[in-house]
Order: C-alpha cells, then sequence, then structure tokens
C-alpha cells in the first residue's frame, strides 16, 4: 500500500520523559523509525496496561490500542516522538505513571498528513484542548514554507489550552478562548473565527477539534469559500484499519458517500467533504446503506476511500 | 530441532496451523505492513456479502475487560468488489485465502459460493453462520441447526469440489455439537468454533449503552474458556472433524491450548488488532513450544488432551484405547 519510506512500523520505543503540562501529560520516547517517517498531522497508537507481546510481560487486559496525535519529533537520540494526552481513563493513566527507561510498542506514523499549500499562504491554526497538539509541527512545516500562522486556541479552562505560548511566538496572530473566561475570551473557540479570518485575510484553515467545533468551522469557511483540512479525533481500537470502529461518512469527489475509517482515510478530511451532522449515523444514501442500489456502472468497485484531501494550493 | 508445522485444512495442505481470523485481519492490505501474509497458515477476509454494505452506525466498538464489543454490521465492498481488487492482490503476496462468506438468505449464500468457485486461488470458504436470517425475524442461523445445515448444504452444493466448505458457529447456543453435526450432516467439510459472544455494556456516564447496535459479540482472551469448551465438546463429539480454533488466543502457548483441545488450525482474532504483526508472533512462539515439548510434528499434538484424559482415568486399559 505505501512504500517502505512512508509506511508505519511497529517498535518497542524507550521512554524518555513523561512530564505535565498544565492539565495534560506529555510523553516523550525514542523511535527514530517513526520520528524519520513522520509527517504533521500523522498520529501513533500505543498498546497499554502491559506488554502487547505476552511473553514480554504479564499481557494487559487493555486490548484496544490507544491513539495519539503526534505533538512533534525531534532528531535527539537518532530520532524521538511525543504525544499529548488527558489521563482521564485507565489507559491514560496507566500511560501517566510510565518512566524514563519503561518500553513502549508503538506503532507509527499512521494516517494521512495535513496537505501543505506550496506557495506561501495565509494559515488559521485552530485547535482545542490538548487536540491542538499536532498544529505546532504543522506549523514549523507551514513556516518553512513562508506562510503567515495565525493560532485560534479554545479549551473548557485556562489550564487546558494547549500550546499558548509556542503559538505566541510562531504565530502572526493568537486568539484564545475559555468556556469560563479563565484565559482570552470567553465562549467558544467558533465565537470570534468569523472576525479572526476576516482580519487575517485567511486562505486555509487547519483545525483538529471535537466534531461539533470542526463542523461549525467548516460550515463557516464554506461561506468564504476558504478550504478546511479537519483531523477528526474519533474512538480507535487499533489504529491499523481493520477494526472498522472509527467510522464516519465521507462523500467522494464523485458525490457518493462513504462510510470511511477515520485512520486510514483521515485522520484529516476536507471540511466540505465529511458529513458532520451525519457523524454516528448511516445517511441513507451512503454506498451500501439499508435499501442503497448501485447508480449506473458500478462505483461499488471505486476505491473506498474518498479523494486524497486537498487544499486549492496544494502540490 | 525444526518442528514440521504443516497442518491440513480439509484436504488442503497449509504451512502451519496459524490463521489470521474472520475479520481481524482486513482484506489483508493493513495486516501486510506487519508482516508477510504467505507465511501464515491462512488469512481469513472479512465477511463478504454480494452487495456493498455500509455497516452499523459508530460507536461500534467497546473495551471491556480482557475483551472487545463490536458491532460493526458487516461492513464491506461487496463480492464484485472484492473479486475485483481484494482477493487479487492477496493472490500476487501468495497468502493462502480463506474467504468468509455471509448472508441474509440461503440464496445469498449459495450465490455467493458460485461467484467463488468461479475464481481462482480461494483456499476454503468460511461460512460465517452468525448472520440474521432475513426469512426468520433476523434470527441468526447458527442458533437453529436445521437452518445451519440448511445453508452449509446450499454452499457446499454450489461451491466447486475442490474447496473446502467450514462452517463458523456462535457459542451462543445451549448445546454445539448438534449444530456442528447438522453442518456435518450439510456437508461441511470442517467448522471453525467459535465466533463471538453476544455481550452488552452501558457507558455508567451518559446512562445509555456504549454501542449503537446496543449488542456487541465478545471477542479477546475474555472468551477463550468459551471457545476451548467448544472445541473440547465438538473433537469429542466428531474426532476426525478438522476444527478452526478461536477465540482470545494471545500467545503461542493460548494456540497449543486449542490445538490440545482437538483444533488442527487456530485463528488469531483480536490480539491482531493489539498487536499487527500477532499471526507470526503467535507462530514462533508455538514453534519454540513444541520444540521444547519435543513433539516433531504439530499435527500429532491435536487432540492430545482427549488422549491424556482417558489415560488418566482408565492408567491399566490405555494400550486398548
Amino acid at each position: 500500500m505505501a512504500d517502505a519510506a512512508t509506511a508505519p512500523v511497529q517498535v518497542r520505543g524507550t521512554v524518555l520523559t513523561v512530564r505535565r503540562v498544565d492539565a495534560y501529560y506529555a510523553l516523550t520516547f525514542v523511535a527514530p523509525a517513526i520520528a524519520t517517517r513522520f509527517r504533521p498531522g500523522q498520529f501513533i497508537t500505543v498498546a497499554v496496561g502491559g506488554s502487547a507481546n505476552p511473553s514480554g510481560g504479564p499481557a494487559s487486559s487493555m486490548l484496544a490500542r490507544r491513539a495519539f496525535a503526534v505533538h512533534d519529533v525531534r532528531p535527539d537520540h537518532g530520532g524521538t516522538v511525543e504525544f499529548v494526552f488527558d489521563a482521564a481513563g485507565p489507559g491514560t493513566q496507566w500511560l501517566a505513571g510510565l518512566r524514563a527507561r519503561d518500553v513502549l510498542d508503538a506503532i507509527g506514523p499512521l494516517g494521512r498528513p495535513f496537505p501543505v499549500p506550496r506557495d506561501p499562504s495565509s494559515c488559521l491554526l485552530l485547535g482545542v484542548g490538548y487536540g491542538a497538539a499536532p498544529l505546532f509541527a504543522l506549523a514549523a512545516r507551514l513556516r518553512e514554507r513562508g506562510s503567515t500562522l495565525d493560532f485560534m486556541l479554545g479549551a473548557a479552562s485556562a489550564d487546558r489550552v494547549f500550546g499558548a505560548l509556542t503559538a505566541r511566538r510562531t504565530g502572526r496572530s493568537l486568539t484564545v478562548l475559555t468556556s469560563d473566561g479563565s484565559l482570552g475570551a470567553r465562549g467558544p473557540v467558533t465565537l470570534m473565527l468569523e472576525q479572526v479570518i476576516r482580519e487575517a485575510r485567511t486562505e486555509v484553515i487547519y483545525a483538529c477539534a471535537p466534531v461539533a467545533v470542526l463542523r461549525d468551522v467548516s460550515a463557516l469557511a464554506a461561506r468564504y469559500e476558504i478550504p478546511v483540512q479537519a483531523a477528526v479525533d474519533l474512538p480507535m481500537a487499533c489504529g491499523t484499519g481493520v477494526c472498522m470502529g472509527c467510522v464516519l461518512p465521507v462523500s467522494g469527489t464523485d458525490g457518493v458517500t462513504r462510510i470511511v475509517r477515520s485512520c486510514v482515510d483521515g485522520p484529516v478530511f476536507r471540511g466540505d467533504l465529511v458529513r458532520w451532522d451525519d457523524i454516528g449515523t448511516i445517511p441513507f444514501d451512503a454506498l451500501g446503506a439499508p435499501g442503497w442500489k448501485p447508480r449506473g456502472p458500478a462505483s461499488p468497485a471505486a476505491p473506498a476511500t474518498p479523494a486524497a484531501p486537498q487544499t486549492r494550493h496544494a502540490g | 530441532m525444526t518442528v514440521d508445522m504443516r497442518s491440513r485444512l480439509g484436504h488442503v495442505e497449509l504451512p502451519n496451523p496459524v490463521v489470521a481470523a474472520a475479520g481481524c485481519a482486513g482484506n489483508g492490505r493493513e495486516l501486510a505492513q506487519f508482516l508477510d501474509v504467505a507465511r501464515i497458515g491462512a488469512l481469513t477476509t472479512r465477511s463478504i456479502m454480494t452487495e456493498p454494505r455500509t455497516g452499523n452506525p459508530a460507536p461500534r466498538l467497546a473495551e471491556t475487560p480482557s475483551g472487545l464489543l463490536n458491532s460493526i454490521g458487516l461492513q464491506g465492498p461487496g463480492i464484485d468488489a472484492f473479486l475485483q481488487r481484494d482477493l487479487p492482490w492477496l493472490l500476487t503476496r501468495g497468502a493462502h485465502v480463506i474467504v468468509s462468506i455471509a448472508g441474509g438468505s440461503v440464496r445469498e449464500y449459495a450465490e455467493l459460493a458460485i461467484r467463488l468457485s468461479d475464481s481462482a486461488g480461494v483456499t476454503a470458504i468460511e461460512v460465517n453462520l452468525s448472520c440474521p436470517n432475513a426469512e426468520d425475524a433476523g434470527r441468526p442461523f447458527a442458533l437453529d441447526p436445521a437452518a445451519a445445515g440448511h445453508v452449509v448444504g446450499a454452499v457446499r452444493g454450489n461451491a466447486r469440489y475442490d474447496i473446502p466448505v467450514f462452517a463458523k458457529l456462535s457459542p451462543d447456543v445451549t448445546d454445539i455439537v448438534p449444530v456442528a453435526a447438522a453442518c456435518v450432516s450439510g456437508g461441511a467439510d470442517g467448522v471453525c468454533l467459535i465466533g463471538t459472544v453476544l455481550g452488552m455494556t452501558i457507558d455508567p456516564i451518559r446512562m445509555r449503552p456504549a454501542l449503537a447496535g446496543m449488542y456487541g459479540g465478545l471477542s479477546g482472551p475474555a472468551i477463550r474458556p468459551v471457545a476451548v469448551r467448544c472445541v473440547w465438546q465438538v473433537h469429542e463429539a466428531f474426532p476426525d472433524l478438522p476444527i478452526i480454533g478461536t477465540g482470545g488466543v494471545q500467545t503461542g502457548r493460548d494456540a497449543l491450548e486449542f490445538l490440545l483441545a482437538g483444533a488442527s488450525l487456530v485463528g488469531i482474532g483480536t490480539e491482531i488488532l493489539h498487536d499487527p504483526s500477532a499471526c507470526s508472533r503467535v507462530l514462533r512462539e508455538l514453534e519454540e513450544e513444541l520444540a521444547a515439548m519435543g513433539v516433531d510434528r504439530v499435527a500429532d499434538i491435536v487432540g492430545q488432551a482427549h488422549v491424556q484424559r482417558r489415560i488418566a482415568r482408565n492408567p491399566a486399559g490405555h494400550s486398548g484405547g
């Protein structure tokens, strides 16, 4: 499917650090094979609660791999990978309890990365909570190409705004909104979106946020004819495409809606192609829905993948 | 010492007894990133139906202690796309392919058997009997021995004579032996034991079922003892019937347990989600276990737990059988 230079690999990586970042944790581990293949927007999965290889330790009772967007990769130790998480469940609490030199079973890089415009563009990077983590590796890539960056970060409270300092340093502007008003303006992150788009003359939006926010961002961007690259964060169990758990309805460029896997066909999708309001349902007109009948010649045989996500500028 | 790992799937010889179970190996491409699909005994495809199918709404998966509940709803591209795209790819990679088929009626199963018989390279057909029978108010075929036997008969009657037909049975029955017996009468060349166990979990925070489909199939190590029991019972009743033992295998030692219970092949399912290289790892571990035990051929230990139990119960008479 993918060639050896980009195909995901399964590694046993040594943990370097697990540190607190406000309300979250950031875990860095050594994985040169993942770090060198990584492109911004891609994710990794890790086995939690014990060894994925029971002969290497006690078996875990938690069978679903946990998926995390990669925050950053660095060249030290041959290549390290960092991801950010909220220790909200037993799997992430186990991760938070890891110490330096522990071993982590990791697979990556997985999924489609953010497409990057060829020419310098005015880019808006919007993230909610620790979901903003993948935006910063993207920001570095965009800056290399001369794009200007405006950040919008949202969260429930000040300690849940991720990356405000980095955003302030690398962006032309930063707009912060919190639900309780403890940092920045009070309200949902979309509250000031229109204003930011107008002032920044935004040409492309990159968004990592809950589905409801991505829906609102995509709807507003459509009015301004701005392309949106939206990274969805749906629950996954494997991350490699076999379990079919992380599905959502997406229109292809052929107009046919398919139920696609966010792990292999995403996690980055064109905001205008995702049927945001139908996530968690099977739209009646989706290919293969109950009562669905083929229209004309053989669309079933067309690739199950929607068109590759592209911006207007994509090269 | 090397162990002879060659195993039989009906009359077909496979390089080893480790099989990727249906629904856990995608259609091969996903797994091929992590292992050589030609090196495992066989790869079972996702269950194929005649038409494309969206499956159930999300959430489709929930994690439970040592288990996974799923309600995918047989999402798939349909037989046309499978034959055009997925099967040829698997064959170019040299995989032994067991094609799992699913239908809402006996007729759909028969049609799938005909389509698969027309294409080269199908190692075996696995009949997924856990699908709702549209002609019986959605009751799964596998719960009714007569319906299960009827489906198997239709598949066996329409499949090419040299393609073995295996029936995949559900453990959600009072006694699995009569269902296996009906499949044997229908002409099954073997059985695959077991499919998932029907289960449910409720999200206490949202106060509603965790899965959109309410119930789901439980898989993983949580159901391994149920699977071993089913393999034991069916092997006891039909000592010569080939069995693919599937249910919560994580290690070579787990695979050994199924072989001892009477399975001649072992399916790896949910563990593939947890560890995509599980099939090659389990194969390696199993070979090491067998070598350490001094076993020359893996076929020699199939059903050995039955033999050992008879010896233990009747030490004097064991030479007489």
